[in-house]
Parts: C-alpha cells; sequence; structure tokens
C-alpha cells in the first residue's frame, strides 16, 4: 500500500503529492489531479474521478497545501508546470488532470514530459484565465501586510496576473502532440474558454469532450 | 521594512574598507560605495549600497542580469560627487542578497519598491541598466508617484536578436529547451558555482563581455565573488539561467515606454554585441513619450555605464538635475 503523502524535492521547494485512492483495475497509469489557484489537494479523491480505474494521486503545487512557499514570491506558470514534472516522473506515467490553474499546468507539462503524460484533462476551476493573453496595466503589491497562507499570498497575485498568449499554449498543444502515442494528448472539459483555452480547444490533437468521456479516453489501454 | 541582522552575513567591502587579502583591488576612476545596509523584501534580505552624502536627494540604480550593484562604481560616484545619493541594490540572488526559492519579474519590481521605501515618500530619479532598464519601466508605469525621472540604459528589448524559425522546428527547438530546463530545475538545488583563481573568473565573465578592459573585470570579481579555499566563486546564484523560460516577448517591455509621464531619457550603446538586445533607434524614437530623450552613442557597447562613465553621467546629471 502507498504512503499517504510523498515528499518530494524541486531545488528548494519540498513538494507533497498526497496518495488519495488505490486502483480499481491494475495496469492503469495513475491519475494525477493538480488543484486550481488557491486550491490544494483535497482529503480524499473527488468524486469525479470516481471513473477512473487507476490510482488517484493529488500534487500540493509550489506555496499550497503542505508544499513549501517561497519567501517574497516569484511564481511563475513554468516553475508550477516543473513541480507537476516532477510528481509525473516519480509516479512513472500518468494521466493529468487540472483545475483552472492546474488545467493551464496540465497543458504545459503535457507538453514538456510526453514521454510521461499519457493524457491531460483540462477542467474549470480557479485560476483558469492568468492574467489574460497580452500584459496588462502593471500593479505593484509592495510593502502590504499580507496573509501568511497557504496559500501563498504570492502565489494568489502573481499567477492571476502570468501572461498567457494563444500562440504561446499553442506552442505546448505542438509538443504534446509530436511527442505523444496518443492521437489527441490533450482533452478540454472546462465549458469557460479564455482565449488560451479557447484557442488550445480549436487545435488539432485536442478532443473537446466531457470530463467523464475523457477519463474513458485515457484509462482504455 | 528594513531590518539589521544581529550576525550581518558577508558582503563585499565598502570604500572605507581594506581590499581583500592579497588583492590590489582598483580600477581607475571606481570607487566602493560609502554605505551598506539590509533591507528586508517581504522576508527576503537584499544587500542595498550608497554612494555620497546621506543627506542628499537619493537617485536609485537597477544592474542588469549577472551583475550586481558594484557595476556601479565607476558611474555612481561621479553622480555622488555632483550632489545626489546613489542607492543601488544587489537584485535577488545576486551580489551579496539572498537567494531566494523563486524569481520573477513581478518580484524584481516589489523588491525595488521595498528598496524605495526606505527612501522616503518624495518621488525619486531611477536609473536602470540592461534588465535593470526594463524594470524600472515597469516599476515607473506601476507606481508613477514614487518616481521623478527615468534614465533608461540601453534596457530597451526589441525583437531583432530574437531567430526567426519555421514551426516545426520551433517546436524541436522548444522540445529541447524544455527538457533542458527541467533537468536544470530538478539538479540545480545540489549545484554550486565552479571555483577558480580571481583572473580565471575575470576572463568567464570576459566572454560574455567582450569589449570590456580585462582590468575592469578583475576589479568586479572581489565584489561578485567570494573567496574560499579551493578559490574564488561567483556569488550568483547557480539556479539563475540566462534568458529565463516562459512567454515574455520583447516588445512588452517595450510597449511600457509611451505610457511614462515623467521625464525620460533612453541611452542606446550603437555597438551591438552578445549581452544586448540589439535594439536599434528606430525601435526607440517612435515610442518615446512626449518630451522623451534619446542618445545613441557611437563607438559604445551595451554597457554603455561602464564604458563610458564620464559621458553617461554627464547625460544623467544633465536629464534629472
Amino acid at each position: 500500500m502507498s504512503p499517504p503523502t510523498v515528499i518530494l524535492h524541486h531545488n528548494r521547494v519540498d513538494l507533497a503529492l498526497h496518495h488519495l485512492r488505490d486502483a480499481v483495475e491494475d495496469d492503469v497509469q495513475a491519475l494525477l489531479v493538480l488543484h486550481g489557484l488557491g486550491e490544494r489537494t483535497p482529503a480524499t479523491a473527488p468524486v469525479w474521478t470516481d471513473g477512473w480505474p487507476g490510482p488517484v494521486w493529488g500534487l500540493d503545487l509550489t506555496g499550497h497545501g503542505a508544499s513549501s512557499p517561497s519567501r517574497g514570491g516569484g511564481y511563475t506558470a513554468e516553475i508550477l508546470m516543473a513541480d507537476a514534472a516532477i510528481a509525473a516522473i516519480h509516479l512513472g506515467t500518468v494521466t493529468v488532470v487540472g483545475r483552472g490553474l492546474g488545467a493551464y499546468l496540465a497543458l504545459l507539462v503535457a507538453g514538456a514530459c510526453p514521454e510521461h503524460v499519457r493524457g491531460a484533462v483540462l477542467l474549470d476551476g480557479p485560476g483558469l484565465a492568468g492574467g489574460g493573453p497580452a500584459p496588462g496595466s502593471p500593479m505593484m503589491v509592495a510593502g502590504a501586510v499580507l496573509p501568511v497562507g497557504p496559500p501563498d499570498p504570492f502565489a494568489l497575485v502573481e499567477m492571476t496576473r502570468d501572461v498567457r498568449p494563444p500562440d504561446y499554449a499553442l506552442s505546448w498543444v505542438h509538443q504534446a502532440v509530436e511527442g505523444s502515442e496518443l492521437d489527441t494528448p490533450l482533452a478540454v472539459a472546462a465549458r469557460v474558454r479564455p482565449p488560451w483555452l479557447a484557442a488550445v480547444a480549436d487545435s488539432p490533437g485536442v478532443a473537446d469532450v466531457t470530463l467523464d468521456d475523457a477519463l474513458a479516453l485515457y484509462s482504455t489501454p | 521594512m528594513a531590518e539589521s541582522d544581529p550576525i550581518p552575513p558577508p558582503r563585499a567591502r565598502l570604500a572605507s574598507e581594506p581590499s581583500p587579502d592579497g588583492v590590489d583591488h582598483a580600477f581607475p576612476g571606481a570607487r566602493r560605495p560609502d554605505r551598506h545596509r539590509w533591507v528586508e523584501s517581504h522576508g527576503l534580505r537584499l544587500s542595498v549600497w550608497e554612494w555620497g552624502d546621506e543627506t542628499a536627494p537619493p537617485v536609485l540604480f537597477a544592474h542588469g542580469g549577472f551583475d550586481f550593484a558594484g557595476t556601479f562604481d565607476g558611474l555612481a560616484p561621479i553622480v555622488a560627487d555632483a550632489g545626489w545619493r546613489v542607492v543601488a541594490w544587489d537584485q535577488r540572488g545576486h551580489g551579496d542578497s539572498e537567494h531566494p526559492t523563486l524569481y520573477s519579474w513581478e518580484a524584481d519590481v516589489r523588491d525595488a519598491g521595498a528598496v524605495m521605501a526606505t527612501l522616503g515618500a518624495a518621488p525619486m530619479p531611477v536609473l536602470g541598466h540592461s534588465k535593470g532598464g526594463a524594470l524600472i519601466l515597469q516599476l515607473a508605469e506601476s507606481s508613477p508617484h514614487t518616481v521623478s525621472h527615468v534614465v533608461n540604459l540601453d534596457g530597451l528589448p526589441s525583437s531583432r536578436s530574437w531567430p526567426d524559425v519555421p514551426e516545426h522546428n520551433r517546436t524541436r527547438m522548444r522540445q529541447a529547451e524544455t527538457s533542458s530546463w527541467l533537468e536544470h530545475r530538478r539538479t540545480a538545488g545540489d549545484k554550486v558555482r565552479r571555483p577558480g583563481t580571481l583572473e580565471g573568473l575575470a576572463e568567464r565573465r570576459g566572454r560574455m563581455n567582450p569589449r570590456l578592459d580585462p582590468a575592469w573585470l578583475r576589479y568586479l570579481v572581489p565584489i561578485g565573488a567570494r573567496p574560499a579555499d579551493d578559490g574564488w566563486r561567483w556569488k550568483i546564484d547557480p539556479t539563475l539561467r540566462p534568458g529565463g523560460f516562459g512567454p515574455w516577448r520583447p516588445e512588452w517591455s517595450m510597449a511600457r515606454l509611451p505610457s511614462l509621464g515623467m521625464p525620460t531619457l533612453c541611452v542606446l550603446g550603437r555597438e551591438l554585441e552578445p549581452m544586448g538586445w540589439g535594439t536599434l533607434p528606430e525601435d526607440v524614437v517612435p515610442n518615446l513619450p512626449p518630451g522623451g530623450r534619446f542618445a545613441g552613442l557611437e563607438g559604445v557597447g551595451h554597457f554603455v555605464h561602464i564604458e563610458q562613465p564620464r559621458m553617461v553621467a554627464d547625460l544623467v546629471l544633465e536629464h534629472i538635475s
């Protein structure tokens, strides 16, 4: 039986990878759940993962849940994607399902580690839009007294402002498609479609399906 | 925001302090700062250096990427001697400042704000070189009430230096770049800078700064590096890599320039070199804000303030005085 939580090291951060549920069937890869911005991995597997026959794990991203924060901030989507990559590599091969910010990270890690990610499912959730397709008017949070967290308030500040251009998102789609053995390595099950996600959903190699259909797609050998 | 440690961490020397043992630490026209202090930026310890009279009006200097405040040892004393309190900080992970867990553009701008908050409420001139120049554009747009003048020294990124690569090749390049970056993230926590002699470190730095006087590069080593039993090591965080990784586009920085409402001076070195952006006057001049000034320095490279400290100081002083 797997331990309930594994601590992984990402540079100077300790990441908490939580085991949420055992497999129902053998030989199905793990489902790696990525929470939304400001959330944390739930204590038990979400009901919407009930259709997944393999084991279910959840990762607390840097600055969230039981993972350590970054003093003075410095959060970027690419750094948090590396959190997910380290978890995927630890588990061997995974299907990633992400909510909100986690959906954006699921896209990035599917492109970054296609050899470890067998399908990524993108769901609605907090932090889905980020800072939009181009930089907005800048603002600076300095000198303010902020709550300690978790979640780290600088994660909330920075990950609601990170820019997500549609063509940048598509470059990760291209990487995922080129590196994956699947025809459709990405599945969009989100109802809300900020510009980056609308571009992804319209791209070849991306399934526009329900969550249940997406889980069925990637749990079938 | 300002904070003093009971046991101060090690740092480079002040003008009033001796050179490291066995090092002839001097360069014509260069002068170490008069004062040093630590400033806390939301839990992170920053190293702050000052030249000039403490009661003089402050001007904030922001150095470039992979540099440190000591790279202003040529320009800052000239500006200080003209009646200014020059304040420069080692950016997070650079010089004597603490190595943080993570880095981002927003965090660097917040660090600048934390240093400025220790200098009073009155708006002050800000000057930045290279990455520091792009940082102060965002600082000035996000906090115009704190900035009286902007001086940008070869810190105006343009897309001219970006390769034009077909999409199918770009995907393969990005995959290789992504794998390399992830491997770096996985292993960087255990990395330390390679040790070497003082001459060796100066020679290494010279590869990316080919126009700079070798004697200047040797002068920088006892500031930006620290000695150990097995040699000198650059202080910069070994987890940092040049270039960054993410969706940043050079034109995003240039697009901040027309918004500025304070007097703005942009200086470009016209000699192209590895650390520069290849930006041309025709990229900058149309983006100058109303009343903005442009100065292109012929025969000068990216490090305008190091190659021509007197010429640049005259431009700066004329602009901010």
